[in-house]
């Protein structure tokens, strides 16, 4: 993974840079301390990492704007950051780029029950939305595994979904508006509580666009009532085909469950392992988890499970109460942490057809086989989204190596069967260099349209999403 | 419509762009009634499914593929557009075929919307032709998809003014079982939407909500399976028991009426659409004035008013949020179908339009005043 040389004028000038960035921000808000901001050095995607010019951690949108139009006199690159989580390099910085962190705009700004929104500064972390509002019966739906730590922020770049995106979408789908400042110091506003967009919807484009179009600084979420219960049932199969049949037979019934999650026998095995969740031994596990009120649980559960004996499952398990469903997800949410018990892991994100899921998962077993290493897949299956963690051993020479191959094959094949790249965690620099595979030279250039409009001199973010080589003559020219 | 043309696939609609020397009115069935000047061509050629995968909830169409022949293909496995689309003819007093690709160019979506959201929100990718006549496609066909830069959302919605969608992909949902209606008696505008909101903030799942001002009847409609609905129901009118007591009808209801706003059909005067939050609806109202249909929980409001009415002067700050449907030329040429926007957004609208469309081809002055 290469990124762009750091520009030696911008390295010369870093003492006025930082002089000029203090006078903007308050005391503290400028960190350029080699040891403090070794933080910043890196996102989630821990095996790139390089320090930055400096970070800023404004408190504010006139801040934020204040930073931008400063740093766009300079002609400074600029790498916005959220919680830095990110799992694909969208906040690793370059030697020559401002790090620009939202972590200091953490505040509530405006809840309204009555139009069911909550509009916050977008350092909060996604699970602080959804506690602020939870005594009054409302969440924010999107819940990425993240939620402790990631910030709306990047949830907003990345268009993070979660668990429950089966039935309540993604971010895009619960975001009504931002606050955002272009390159140039600009603040705009898009979209609002009124959540449609009589004009060009721009909000659209700003959701998901990795930190290229400008720095979010406020955002108006949808909130929704929290259902009365919620509850899961597990049923085990002896084929990966049999679950992934019941899977589509379920849909097709007319039944949407918040979520669909599979787990593949190396999978199973390995959370059995570490969290004694008590799965049966079977190559396939389903958990199918229904909401509503205790009628309507028990009605869906036993349409579901209905559905599910056709196809002759080995087990079906439902849970009676509340500690049998926290059993049932207890080794799925451990799914990671037994993961890394065993070994290093990459975890991808394509997403492919859900009818495309037998023969993908064969696939990439011939393919890990071919490369010596294991994969264990868990993944929603409701929705297609793969989650297969690859599975080395970081201190043998090639082993990150074999895998990041290993990785880009696989979803290479997602592609190939109608799939994507990333379902949820984005391009960044993770999977920059295979844009190439998934779209046409012309269908990369529609993308970098939008961004010359938002930032002509591409100034944010620049050296991700798009393929280096791609991107290059924007770059230079700017 | 006369010489109208209908390049019979994507190929010659790219050719076709390039080619162009003028102007092009873009349209599907043409049944939204507007006229921008130039030539007018039709996707209406580019029809047909192109994939229905009901265990995926999938749906790849060309743009030109109409809506009735969508909706009854989906119909056939037990699923529908969940985002409900409407069909202008009625109020409009038009004729045609409405497309698929027009609905989503519209982004147009009906009382489904508190529920299962705009035509937007279910599109999963979708191919288009630029303005130098080249083909783009964006996003895929499955569920999840953060590859790229969001295109497909920012095509729908644009009215056709930075290229010529020729095939989407959808998410469809499953129809439900049962349908059931409860309709509250005698609120004005702002009460009823307090209902409405009380009702949306409950954990029933209501998918639809709407008030009839000039009847005074306010509506609740829930969908699912039938034990279910009744069930909610029940629980729901018990909530809202200080708006009185709950006529229940079961079935579809009143919806279709609704959704196509068909009590403004044939009534005169101008058809205005006016999108502000809920708890705000019943001042914007109180400045309208006008007969007042009101729709997604408060969110959304039509209002018939005298001809030539500037609906946007009397709204005051409102005025930003307002849309006209339905007027002579002249009114639509002084007022405009679209309100202004911030000069920020204004800019980076303009922006992108030069960069999709560079000659300015695609339905010039619709969405934008044209440059002087
Ligand atoms: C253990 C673990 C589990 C995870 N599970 C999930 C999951 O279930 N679903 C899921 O979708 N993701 C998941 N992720 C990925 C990650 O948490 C999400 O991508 C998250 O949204 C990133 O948020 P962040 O605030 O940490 O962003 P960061 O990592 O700080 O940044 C992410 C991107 O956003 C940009 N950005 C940040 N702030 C701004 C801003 N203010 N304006 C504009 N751009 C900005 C950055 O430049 C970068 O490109 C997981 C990650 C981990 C480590
Ligand atoms: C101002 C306005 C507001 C509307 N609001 C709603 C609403 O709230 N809810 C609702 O359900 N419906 C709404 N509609 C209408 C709805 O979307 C129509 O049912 C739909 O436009 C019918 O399809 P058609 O093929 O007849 O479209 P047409 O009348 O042919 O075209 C409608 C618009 O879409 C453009 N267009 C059509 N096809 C394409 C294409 N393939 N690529 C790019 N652009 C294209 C046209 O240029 C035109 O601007 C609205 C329409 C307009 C004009």
């Amino acid at each position: 993974m290469d990124m762009p040389a750091p520009s030696p004028a911008i390295l010369a000038r870093k003492g006025a840079i930082v002089d000029r960035l203090r006078l903007v921000l308050p005391p503290g808000g400028v960190i350029d301390d080699p040891a403090e901001t070794r933080a910043y050095e890196c996102d989630a995607l821990t095996a790139y990492r390089c320090p930055p010019l400096c970070v800023v951690l404004p408190t504010s949108t006139a801040e934020v704007s204040a930073v931008l139009r400063l740093c766009h006199e300079e002609g400074v690159p600029v790498v916005p950051r959220g919680a830095g989580t990110s799992l694909a390099g969208g906040s690793l910085p370059t030697e020559d780029a401002v790090v620009l962190g939202v972590a200091r705009m953490t505040e509530v700004l405006e809840t309204s029950f009555e139009d069911r929104f909550i509009r916050v500064q977008t350092g909060r972390t996604n699970l602080s939305v959804s506690m602020e509002v939870e005594a009054d019966g409302f969440f924010y739906a999107p819940d990425p595994s993240s939620q402790l730590a990631c910030a709306i922020a990047g949830n907003i770049a990345m268009n993070s979904g979660g668990a429950h995106c089966l039935k309540y979408g993604v971010t895009t789908n619960n975001l009504l508006g931002v606050t955002m400042v272009l390159m140039d110091g600009t603040v705009v506003e898009l979209g609002g509580p009124e959540g449609e967009a009589l004009g060009l919807d721009l909000l659209a484009v700003v959701c998901g666009s990795e930190g290229q179009l400008g720095v979010v600084t406020e955002a108006t979420l949808r909130i929704l009532p929290r259902p009365e219960g919620a509850r899961p049932v597990m049923i085990a199969f002896d084929r990966n085909e049999t679950a992934g049949e019941c899977v589509s037979a379920v849909i097709r019934a007319g039944l949407v469950p918040v979520a669909i999650e599979f787990m593949d026998r190396p999978c199973i095995v390995a959370c059995e392992a570490f969290a004694k969740a008590g799965y049966p031994d079977c190559e396939a596990l389903l958990i199918v988890e229904v909401e509503g009120s205790e009628a309507e649980i028990a009605d869906q559960l036993q349409r579901i499970t209905a559905i599910a004996r056709t196809f002759q499952p080995l087990e079906i398990r439902e849970a009676r109460d509340s500690a049998e469903a926290a059993r049932i997800w207890l080794g799925r949410k451990s799914a990671f942490g037994a993961m890394g018990q065993m070994a290093d892991y990459i975890c991808l994100d394509g997403t492919i057809p859900v009818s495309a899921l037998a023969p993908v998962l064969t696939r990439i077993e011939e393919l890990a086989d071919g490369y010596g290493l294991k994969v264990a897949n868990v993944f929603h299956a409701g929705d297609g989204n793969m989650h297969p963690l690859i599975l080395f051993d970081a201190n043998s020479a090639d082993g990150l190596h074999k895998a990041e191959s290993l990785g880009a094959d696989i979803l290479r094949l997602c592609v190939e069967m109608g799939g994507c790249l990333t379902g949820e965690h984005g391009v960044g620099v993770e999977k920059r260099d295979l844009m190439t595979d998934q779209y046409r030279p012309e269908d990369l250039e529609a993308q970098m349209r939008v961004k010359d409009a938002f930032d002509p001199e591409w100034l944010l973010n620049p050296a991700k999403v798009f393929p280096l080589q791609v991107s290059e003559s924007r770059r230079r020219a700017a | 419509m006369n010489g109208v043309l209908t390049p019979r696939d994507e190929g010659e609609l790219a050719a076709l762009v390039r080619e162009a020397r003028g102007p092009l009115a873009l349209g599907g069935g043409f049944t939204r009634g507007l006229t921008p000047e130039g030539t007018p061509v039709s996707t209406a050629g580019l029809s047909g499914i192109v994939l229905h995968e009901p265990g995926a909830l999938t749906l790849v169409a060309r743009a030109g593929t109409p809506v009735a022949e969508v909706e009854r293909v989906l119909a056939g496995a037990g699923q529908r557009l969940a985002f409900e689309p409407m069909d202008l003819r009625p109020l409009l007093g038009t004729e045609g075929e409405p497309t698929l690709g027009g609905v989503i160019a519209t982004n147009g979506s009906g009382p489904r919307r508190v529920q299962a959201g705009a035509a937007r929100d279910v599109v999963l990718g979708l191919r288009f032709v630029d303005g130098t006549g080249t083909v783009v496609s964006n996003g895929g066909r499955v569920m999840k998809n953060v590859t790229g830069l969001d295109l497909a959302r920012l095509l729908a919605g644009s009215h056709g003014t930075l290229g010529v969608i020729t095939e989407v992909a959808l998410k469809v949902l499953p129809a439900p079982e049962a349908t059931l209606t409860l309709a509250f008696g005698g609120h004005d505008p702002a009460k009823a939407v307090a209902c409405l909101s009380a009702a949306l903030g409950s954990p029933f799942e209501v998918a639809g909500a709407a008030h009839d001002a000039e009847a005074g009847v306010t509506r609740l409609r829930l969908e699912g399976f039938a034990q279910a609905v009744a069930v909610r129901a029940e629980r729901l009118a018990k909530l809202l028991k200080a708006w009185g007591a709950a006529e229940v009808l079961e079935g579809p209801g009143p919806w279709a009426a609704i959704r196509d706003v068909t009590d403004f059909a044939g009534r005169a005067g101008d058809v205005w659409r006016l999108s502000v939050r809920p708890s705000a609806m019943g001042q914007a109202l109180a400045l309208a004035g006008g007969a007042q249909r009101i729709d997604w929980g408060g969110g959304r409001a039509w209002v018939l008013v005298p001809e030539g009415t500037d609906l946007r002067g009397r709204l005051g700050a409102f005025g930003a949020r307002a849309v006209l449907v339905r007027a002579a030329p002249e009114t639509r040429a002084a007022l405009g179908t679209f309100p202004p926007e911030t000069p920020a957004v204004a800019m980076l609208s303009h922006r992108l339009r030069q960069r999709f469309d560079p000659r300015g081809l695609f339905n010039p002055g619709l969405m934008e005043a044209r440059a002087a």
